[in-house]
């Protein structure tokens, strides 16, 4: 019985109801939130310190207690490293979302302190997400995530934000139904197979390694179109690009950078070790679905005029890469795929953040209105080239090595796939430099940074042409922002500290798939 | 025929043995009833409401009572008595005791005087609607009392509709529990057309179905030469009787009691009942009403009608699928909350009937916790529906209900948790409600009607989540509606209704256990 999971659990949703009772003051309420959420960081830091890679247990940190004893329901939690990572993902991001939303201007009538409140209710959520072991209590925090989720972007969110909140709100809803048809189908067969109906994981995991494939393709379909749905996979990505957009920036970053990797980890947790046979069954449709997912969002991403809704694209372009390595079934790839979903978190989770700078400065969220930035915020400019960079996967970023392992890794079992996956990297540059370029690059322009004559700049401008007062990064965004472009610079010389984490896992996972690596099989020779 | 024969004859019969242990919480309801009658009779206007208040409440719990000391060494597999007329087996003491819970809540809410200064209910109901007469009604605080003693009454008729063993029994126990709620349906203080419309359309269309349900028992009584469930069952097990009579019989029955159940699509009456009925009449029907048809449904497919499942489970796919679709989809097109959730109602009608169908220990263990599950979701929220005010009465209309949220977070926010439990979100007992029913309908060998069943949640989950974005997401009109302060016996309500969502979203077990305690006896 390790306790370490549920005070992770625990302490965001004790902070949630602190800083709801908080947030008459909203002083207050932003400092106990802060104060929560590194807290949480520095739990999250000891469970990584507790967690043993060479350990030979799948599982760690485990805890369970009995819940709804008639179905063989338990509250039990425990990790592997792919977990792990994303759990220390949340721990990173929440601080830093909480930072940098600390003076964001809310709607009218909304306080800071039900803002942060909701983020800190979603922390809870997350990590239960992640660290569930028991199909059902996994089920209940994957619909229960929805709702803070929901009032996040329809309380706090742009002008669709109602629009936006419902889109999102359905969709992962009907996928979560779709798959409690699959967790039901999964108990009944478990009930066939063992004669006692059971969630837990690691039996259900050997007692479907005997059921027949049209029972492993049907439940897995259960399963897979939630997590596509989370995952956004083309052509179940549309809602990303409208809760993106509406979204308040910091919980675009949390919706982008961690809610969606619920659906990739899905893929890893449940698809694979659960429904290895239809796994390898349906991995060319995935397989497709990736390649075109890659190639359509960016191209999309090359087309967008709304900068928030260019970042949505370019994480379902990422997402693309991330099923490619996880369907792959190679260890390269798969460990590449895992490293994805991390340092996607951290780069597109800047690159929200920046564009979130920008449009706070500028107050309009379209390219056009934009120009020659970087000449009144020299700062802001360089780290939103960072964040672009790592997107984009320039070498000597974190991005770079993930995106090369899946690369690499798929080539000897989908060279097609892989080649063409390749072309999302050039794309990849051309949107993120030509963003760049026109955000930032050239003389000033752009009714959000000069005023024009007669044009919706003119009101706020103080005379024709004359460049708007715009303040460049002050001490608490560039704090913000520090932690992210360290990461992004370290992960991207040396990742061992992640990898040594997550490649037994991945390795245990590819087990109970039961695939060899194409490589490791030829040296064996 | 001499004297002393016919006394031979009396002497031979006997009044049947009663097991007054068993029967006494039903007992207990109708002399209750019989006597808040004559409390409407003998005593003086002024002490009328707190007597019948307090005689409805005492005969709640004291009949809650009986039960539960008869529950506590009741033979575990049941027991018939009234020579076999009541079947008291662990699922009706569970569907009594469900009953009996939800009437305290609806009670409550009929009692309440200060939502409504002076309750909910019509003073004079013979006054024309619309005259002078009506409006000064209207104004005045009184409040005629009535309504208690024909609550009771229908409490009466449910709780022994639910433990009918033979259809006669059902049948009288059904127009027992009907006709007081016609007239309830009337009662209404304000919008009085609407109520009465209600009143009649309801007992129109009851009295229809209370024909079809009479017509199939006189059909099935030729089939089997019984009206006994067991006798019924026994004779379609293996004879060669014709079986036009039987499925003749069974579908005329079932079309009646599917009517009470509000199953689409034998729905039609539900939404005009249901909006138009006086908001704690509408909260007891929705939830004691379907409770006790409910009960109906599953004893008399689990009895008399299991050896036939096969002949007729195809029809009843159809009528879940149908129920499912249209309260989900039609549901999608309402702009009044009250029809909102009977759209919603019929759509669960269709989930609990997918639980009733599936003739399995879970099956009917699933239906009964959903049942108590639905009962107290509803109640709450009719509930605060009927806190939602204007200066006209209840303001049920949609938009009247833009930005709540900012003038009373906590109204709204019950209402949320409410609607996310009808939506079936998890931690809310919604959710385990439609598990254990839908994993009984899988383990029975029917999958695709579960997915239908998940598709039609996710199409009903729209317009729940609507009414959220109306209340959180939209700027309140300047003249909206205001949010009365409840008095205790809402409040009392409403909290009951929410914590019992709550606590059985997080610990179902316990109700869980109950439920599957046992089956049917026959």
């Amino acid at each position: 019985m390790s306790w370490t999971l549920i005070a992770l659990l625990l302490l965001p949703l004790v902070g949630s109801v602190v800083v709801a009772v908080l947030r008459r003051s909203d002083a207050a309420a932003k400092t106990a939130a802060l104060a929560f959420a590194l807290g949480e960081l520095v739990l999250a830091g000891v469970t990584w310190v507790a967690y043993d890679p060479a350990s030979t247990d799948r599982l760690q940190l485990t805890s369970s207690v009995e819940w709804i004893p008639n179905f063989g329901v338990h509250l039990s939690f425990g990790v592997d490293g792919i977990a792990l990572v994303m759990i220390a993902l949340i721990a990173l991001l929440v601080p830093v979302v909480i930072g940098g939303s600390w003076a964001d201007k809310l709607p009218e009538g909304r306080t800071a302190g039900g803002f942060f409140s909701l983020l800190l209710v979603m922390q809870t959520g997350m990590v239960g997400v992640f660290a569930a072991t028991d199909v059902f209590l996994f089920y209940v925090f994957f619909e229960a995530v929805l709702v803070p989720m929901y009032f996040l972007i329809g309380r706090f969110g742009g002008p669709r934000r109602q629009y936006a909140a419902m889109k999102f709100f359905l969709y992962s809803l009907l996928g979560g139904l779709i798959m409690l048809a699959s967790v039901i189908g999964l108990y009944v067969t478990s009930a066939e197979t063992l004669g006692k109906g059971t969630f837990d994981w690691a039996t259900l995991v050997e007692a479907m390694r005997t059921a027949d494939t049209t029972t492993q393709i049907w439940l897995f379909l259960g399963f897979f179109i939630a997590f596509a749905i989370k995952a956004p996979l083309v052509p179940l990505h549309t809602w990303l690009p409208d809760a993106g957009a509406e979204a308040p920036v910091g919980a675009g970053v949390l919706l982008v950078g961690v809610l969606d990797k619920i659906g990739t980890f899905g893929f890893l947790r449940y698809c694979l070790p659960l429904f290895p046979a239809a796994s390898k069954e349906l991995a060319p449709l995935v397989l497709v679905l990736a390649v075109i997912g890659i190639l359509y969002g960016s191209l999309l991403a090359v087309g967008q005029t709304d900068m928030k809704r260019f970042v949505a694209y370019t994480s379902i372009a990422h997402f693309g890469f991330i099923a490619l390595g996880i369907f792959a079934f190679t260890t390269q790839a798969s460990t590449g795929a895992v490293l994805y979903m991390v340092n996607h978190g951290i780069s597109t989770g800047m690159l929200f953040l920046v564009v979130g700078m920008v449009m706070s400065r500028g107050g309009s969220r379209l390219i056009q209105d934009y120009g020659g930035m970087a000449k009144l915020t020299p700062v802001l400019g360089g780290l939103f080239f960072v964040a672009g960079l790592s997107s984009l996967a320039l070498p000597g970023t974190n991005s770079f090595i993930s995106e090369f392992l899946v690369l690499i890794g798929s080539f000897p079992t989908r060279p097609v796939h892989t080649v063409l996956a390749t072309l999302g990297m050039v794309l990849a540059a051309l949107y993120v430099l030509w963003l760049y370029q026109r955000v930032f690059q050239g003389p000033l322009r752009g009714t959000a940074l000069v005023g024009v004559a007669g044009g919706p700049g003119a009101a706020t401008a103080p005379e024709v042409g004359a460049a708007r007062e715009v303040k460049d990064l002050g001490k608490r965004e560039i704090a913000v922002l520090a932690p992210l472009v360290a990461l992004i610079l370290v992960l991207g010389v040396y990742p061992k500290p992640v990898l040594d984490v997550i490649t037994p896992s991945v390795g245990a996972t590819l087990s109970e798939v039961g695939v060899t690596d194409p490589v490791t099989a030829q040296e064996g020779k | 025929m001499g004297v002393t024969t016919f006394l031979a004859q009396a002497d031979e019969l006997r009044a049947p043995a009663v097991d007054y242990g068993a029967v006494a919480p039903v007992l207990i309801v109708l002399g209750a009833a019989c006597a808040s009658v004559l409390f409407e009779a003998f005593l003086s206007k002024s002490q009328r409401w707190i007597g019948q208040v307090v005689l409805a409440l005492i005969t709640l719990v004291a009949s809650g009572t009986a039960l539960a000391i008869y529950a506590g060494d009741a033979p575990e597999q049941g027991t018939l008595t009234l020579s076999g007329a009541l079947a008291v087996d662990r699922p009706v003491l569970f569907l009594w005791a469900t009953l009996l819970l939800l009437s305290f809540g609806s009670i409550l809410l009929i009692a309440d005087r200060s939502v409504e200064p002076g309750g909910a209910f019509v003073a004079e109901a013979g006054v024309r609607p619309g005259t002078v007469q009506d409006r000064a009604q209207a104004a005045k605080s009184g409040m005629q009392t009535e309504v208690f003693p024909l609550t009771l009454f229908a409490l009466g008729g449910m709780m022994v509709f639910v433990a009918a063993n033979d259809l006669l029994t059902m049948f009288i126990a059904l127009e027992v529990l009907s006709l007081p709620l016609y007239l309830m349906c009337g009662l209404a203080r304000r919008r009085r057309l609407l109520s009465q419309e209600a009143a009649v359309k309801y007992f129109l269309l009851g009295a229809f179905a209370s024909a079809f349900f009479l017509y199939g028992v006189a059909l099935l009584y030729g089939y089997a030469g019984s009206v006994k469930l067991a006798d019924i069952a026994a004779a379609a097990a293996g004879t060669n009787r014709s079986d036009t009579l039987l499925f003749a019989g069974f579908g005329l029955l079932v079309v009646g009691l599917l009517f009470k159940a509000s199953v689409g699509p034998f729905h039609a009456w539900t939404p005009d009942v249901y909006q138009g009925a006086p908001t704690p009449v509408t909260a007891f029907m929705a939830a004691c009403t379907k409770v006790a048809a409910f009960g109906g449904i599953l004893r008399v497919l689990g009895i008399a009608f299991e050896a036939t499942e096969w002949e007729w489970r195809g029809v009843l796919w159809g009528v879940a699928i149908a129920s499912m679709l249209i309260g989900a989809v039609l549901g999608l097109t309402q702009t009044d909350v009250k029809r909102m959730i009977a759209y919603s109602s019929v759509a669960h009608a269709g989930f609990l009937l997918v639980g009733s169908i599936a003739l399995t220990p879970e099956g009917l263990s699933g239906t009964l916790f959903y049942l108590l599950a639905y009962g107290f979701t509803t109640l709450a929220a009719f509930g605060v529906v009927s806190l939602v005010r204007d200066a006209d009465g209840e303001a049920t209309h949609l938009s009247q209900w833009a930005g709540l949220a900012k003038r009373s977070p906590v109204v709204a926010g019950v209402f949320t948790f409410l609607l996310l439990a009808l939506a079936g979100i998890p931690l809310t007992s919604g959710f385990i409600g439609k598990f254990v029913v839908f994993s009984a309908a899988v383990q029975d060998g029917m999958a695709p009607l579960v997915v239908v069943a998940l598709v039609a949640s996710a199409v009903a989950a729209f317009f729940y989540l609507r009414v959220i974005v109306l209340m959180y997401f939209s700027e309140p009109a300047p003249d909206g509606p205001t949010v009365s302060v409840p008095g205790a016996f809402t409040t009392v309500a409403i909290t009951l209704g929410a914590v019992i969502t709550l606590v059985l979203g997080l610990w179902p077990a316990f109700v869980l256990d109950w439920a599957g305690a046992g089956a049917f006896i026959s």
